[in-house]
């Protein structure tokens, strides 16, 4: 492990984050909050460790291979948690660091859920440090790094793979720094076309942007105890469309910025995660309709639930705890499947399902005929038997981590089974809500103190995907004796 | 600038790995899907997967917007196909690798004219010039020459006995009364452009830029000056060798060929009726030596195992043979066989990066100068370039003295009116001068580039 790099990109990205804290503290300033001295506080501390962590760590050897990018992940994802949760605490809106931490992880992660029992009671600058987390957190912080810092390195695949989500990361142009730049563009300009859309909705301007953040993240925190239940309905539609498109893979926008739409229209992923979109709304506005009498209610309610939790964003129009079960079970399944992969949204990630279920298809088939050859395709292109591997690896990864979380939480609290898993598994997933007391109109602030600190760990390692974390706690990464070959 | 590389094998690797140093955007193609996740993962590249003339697979890397495609797959045919596909839909430059002697008729070059391609590579043809321009001139491990062959540049190990070692090189001005520079000189690993002051350890390697007959004037005072080799042993049959008797052949200089295979044995004596083929093992020392040995005057190792090379070569080196050249394919070998005291290795895929590299600078010339030739030496930490100046060159008529040039660069030589300038301060360089530049751990474009 060539540590020297790794706690220079660190430093560089917390650096970073102290630079993107201005943010908040502008927004502060307008609102002359006396909160905007934590975020000064947090500035001074996190440049000063920023910046003395790159200056001393100077690589001398300017290699950097796949331990190397995973490390640098998981610890950058640790450490702005870490520092992203002082405001919190300085100002004493959240006063205990458990809850502070737990707040930025949800941020980061996307996820958003919340300890804060009243939202509303909050400083607009801590407000939009709390969704502006979800901003940069969707996207990923070292994509941004690469697109704004040039590195020499060769190795920067690395980063972005252990970064970005799904199973198979390429990129839209040979350099990758350029991908990362259109990358941020296309979410940059998503981002504002919402907030426009908003805006002309009549929402107030502080609230468009906070909402924006959140959907674009496919984060989920809001201002209001309600969500988004008191916006108008076309608010409401609004924010479903773009949960939608957030959840799609931004490889996609590209394409048709590039005009080459039949090719972005040929993804076997988009028309799945439109399938089951259309599919799941459907069921559900069938079995809620008699709850509210009225066509158009059900179908926006319905729509807008299945945008939320299938893009893993987690806003609520309606408190689904008290639907009928069949839209619970939709609803609770739609939270394993996620997004599709190249997106901000969490989850298992349609792909990987897609991958998983023709393996199975092919294995059968070759059970019937053992001597028959079948490759597994996707999007057009053979997959490779390594990325069928991996993808079988991580779900075989993914189950056990969820049941490891639910037993943890368990020893601690007991609540019910149902609050409990849907806890882990919204976590997890990185969508927000859960189902019974951490269902959509309450939060987890009834969590001990460590289950608080194995969902914020479930919710990073949801985020990042399970690998960085477990390769960097391996000690085989941090040793010393067997180095990597050139 | 968008590159594509069609073959990613040892050349195309090569080739990506120069190109991406110089910043340039690169598209990998090969059929084998793991040899691409390597690439990717290696090199900051995009990768796709699939045949080089499939014209999806074009489209996928964008060849509409590539200014180069080269192509370096193992198949002549498909290396052709590629870049003519390439070039109907709309790259602007092509390179493609052609060994095959039919497809490369040198004099009228029809069928790449036909195909419009850029650029022919042949690496074996390559090759066999560079050893035969080495064997014209032994005394150097690596000789290039410059436009016109009336500036060149020469590479020495100083040996042990040296008279250069410990040397002030201000003090080897004085002494050796030569119109010579020394242009750069590698220590372990370290690369200088040295100045008046630095001082000569044996165990070095030194660049030295001048005139030929300078060069032959130096090296005589210092008394490592060699003859041509009137004698050549060569072991392997590929290609290389046949390119190399040939061209020996044509010198009248004898030559001894020792292939393993009889059927390569036989096709070659047909092709070189002057040479002696010898059908045997040439890492039997009684063979070798029954087939004189030692009254050749140089000795080349091309078979296709570096291991062999490199261990018959040193080997043949304490037989006393005068000049021994080894030709070794995998980079990661070079420093090993030359701490056996090997020190004349010629490698072909870096012989072709380097002709690519100086095709893919020249495009990007500018209005102040053009790219002559291109070469790179001292493991490659070294780029030597050959610019003509144009009129609008900046600085023209100003004395060096004056002129702020930046760190690791040095104006080796200026070549005007067919003679040579070693420039000193009071030169200046005026327009339609070539001028040589020598950059130690940069990248020099244009002339402008050395200015500060």
């Amino acid at each position: 492990m060539n540590r020297r790099i790794v706690f220079h990109m660190l430093g560089r990205i917390i650096t970073l984050q102290a630079v993107l804290m201005l943010l908040p503290l502008i927004c502060g300033l307008i609102y002359r909050e006396k909160s905007v001295i934590s975020f000064l506080i947090t500035i001074a501390i996190a440049l000063g460790s920023g910046l003395l962590l790159t200056y001393l760590n100077v690589p001398k050897n300017k290699s950097l291979f796949a331990r190397e990018g995973f490390a640098i992940v998981a610890l950058a994802w640790i450490f702005m948690s870490a520092i992203g949760a002082l405001p919190f605490v300085i100002s004493g809106e959240i006063p205990s660091y458990t809850d502070a931490f737990f707040e930025t992880a949800s941020g980061f992660s996307t996820t958003g859920a919340s300890v804060v029992n009243n939202v509303e009671a909050m400083s607009h600058c801590i407000l939009f440090w709390r969704s502006f987390t979800h901003w940069i957190g969707g996207m990923g912080v070292l994509v941004l790094v690469m697109a704004i810092v040039p590195t020499d390195t060769g190795g920067s695949m690395h980063i972005a793979r252990a970064e970005m989500p799904g199973p198979i990361v390429g990129k839209l142009v040979p350099k990758i720094r350029t991908t990362s730049k259109i990358l941020y563009l296309i979410y940059i300009g998503l981002t504002f076309a919402e907030m426009i859309l908003l805006l002309c909705g009549g929402m107030p301007l502080f609230e468009s942007i906070v909402h924006s953040f959140g959907t674009a993240g496919t984060g989920g925190f809001g201002v209001k105890a309600d969500s988004i239940a008191g916006y108008s309905a076309y608010c409401q539609w609004v924010i479903t469309a773009f949960m939608i498109i957030f959840g799609i893979n931004f490889n996609l926008f590209y394409l048709m910025l590039m005009r080459k739409f039949r090719a972005s229209l040929k993804s076997e992923e988009l028309w799945l995660y439109f399938a089951i979109i259309f599919a799941a709304v459907a069921a559900i506005t069938y079995n809620i309709y008699p709850i509210y009498h009225n066509l158009s209610d059900s179908i926006r309610n319905s729509a807008f639930q299945v945008a939320a939790i299938i893009s893993t964003t987690g806003y609520a129009t309606a408190d689904f705890n008290l639907w009928p079960t069949l839209s619970k079970a939709i609803l609770f399944l739609l939270m394993f499947t996620g997004a599709c992969a190249g997106s901000t949204g969490g989850g298992l990630k349609i792909s990987r399902i897609i991958l998983v279920y023709k393996q199975i298809v092919a294995n059968l088939k070759n059970m019937l005929h053992s001597r028959s050859v079948s490759s597994v395709r996707f999007e057009g292109k053979p997959v490779e038997n390594a990325t069928i591997v991996n993808t079988t690896t991580y779900f075989a990864l993914y189950a056990l981590c969820i049941v490891v979380g639910f037993l943890l939480i368990s020893i601690a609290d007991c609540f019910d089974l149902e609050t409990n898993l849907s806890a882990v598994v919204s976590c997890f997933n990185n969508i927000g809500p859960g189902f019974s007391k951490v269902g959509p109109t309450s939060n987890y602030a009834a969590y001990s103190v460590f289950s608080k600190w194995v969902l914020s760990a479930s919710m990073l390692m949801g985020r990042l995907e399970i690998l960085p974390m477990i390769l960097l706690f391996s000690p085989d990464s941090w040793l010393k004796k067997r180095r990597k070959k050139v | 600038m968008n590159v594509i590389v069609i073959g990613c094998g040892k050349i195309g690797t090569a080739i990506i790995s120069n190109f991406v140093s110089e910043g340039h955007d690169v598209v990998a193609v090969d059929n084998n899907p793991e040899v691409i996740s390597e690439l990717t993962n290696t090199y900051d590249v995009m990768g796709a997967c699939g045949n080089g003339a499939d014209s999806e697979i074009l489209e996928e890397a964008n060849v509409r917007k590539a200014e180069l495609v080269i192509a370096v797959t193992g198949s002549d045919e498909l290396n052709m196909l590629s870049c003519f596909l390439a070039r109907r839909m709309g790259a602007k430059h092509t390179i493609a690798r052609m060994r095959n002697p039919e497809y490369n008729d040198r004099s009228r070059a029809f069928m790449r004219q036909q195909l419009d391609i850029s650029m022919s590579l042949n690496p074996e043809l390559s090759t066999a010039h560079e050893i035969f321009n080495i064997l014209k001139f032994p005394s150097a491990a690596k000789v290039e020459s410059f436009s016109g062959r009336n500036f060149e540049m020469i590479e020495i190990r100083l040996k042990n006995d040296s008279k250069l070692d410990g040397m002030r090189i201000a003090d080897m001005r004085l002494k050796y009364n030569a119109k010579f520079l020394i242009c750069a000189v590698q220590r372990d690993d370290a690369v200088y452009i040295p100045d008046g002051n630095f001082v000569l350890k044996s165990g070095d390697k030194i660049g030295i830029t001048a005139a030929p007959a300078e060069i032959s004037k130096f090296l005589k005072e210092l008394g490592i000056l060699q003859k041509r080799a009137r004698s050549v042993m060569i072991l392997g049959g590929g290609r290389i060798a046949y390119y190399l008797s040939k061209m020996l052949e044509a010198e009248n200089v004898p030559v001894t060929v020792i292939e393993r295979d009889r059927a390569v044995c036989d096709t070659l004596c047909e092709l070189l009726p002057k040479a002696v083929i010898i059908n045997g093992d040439g890492a039997n020392r009684e063979l070798l030596i029954e087939e004189g040995l030692r009254s050749v005057d140089a000795f080349v190792a091309l078979t296709g195992m570096d291991e062999e090379n490199i261990l018959v070569t040193s080997y043949v080196q304490s037989q006393n043979v005068p000049k021994v050249i080894a030709k070794v394919n995998r980079t990661e070998l070079i420093p090993l066989a030359e701490h056996w005291g090997l020190d004349c290795i010629v490698t072909p895929k870096k012989l072709v990066s380097d002709r690519v590299l100086k095709y893919a600078r020249a495009l990007e010339n500018s209005a102040d100068s053009s790219m002559e030739t291109l070469y790179t030496l001292m493991d490659d930490k070294v780029e030597a370039l050959e610019f003509k100046v144009k009129p609008d060159f900046p600085k023209l008529n100003i004395p060096f003295k004056e002129l702020k040039t930046k760190p690791n660069v040095l104006i080796a030589g200026i070549m005007r009116d067919r003679s040579i300038i070693i420039p000193a301060g009071d030169d200046m360089l005026m327009s339609d001068d070539k001028v040589v530049i020598l950059a130690a751990n940069q990248r020099i474009n244009t002339l402008s580039d050395i200015l500060k």
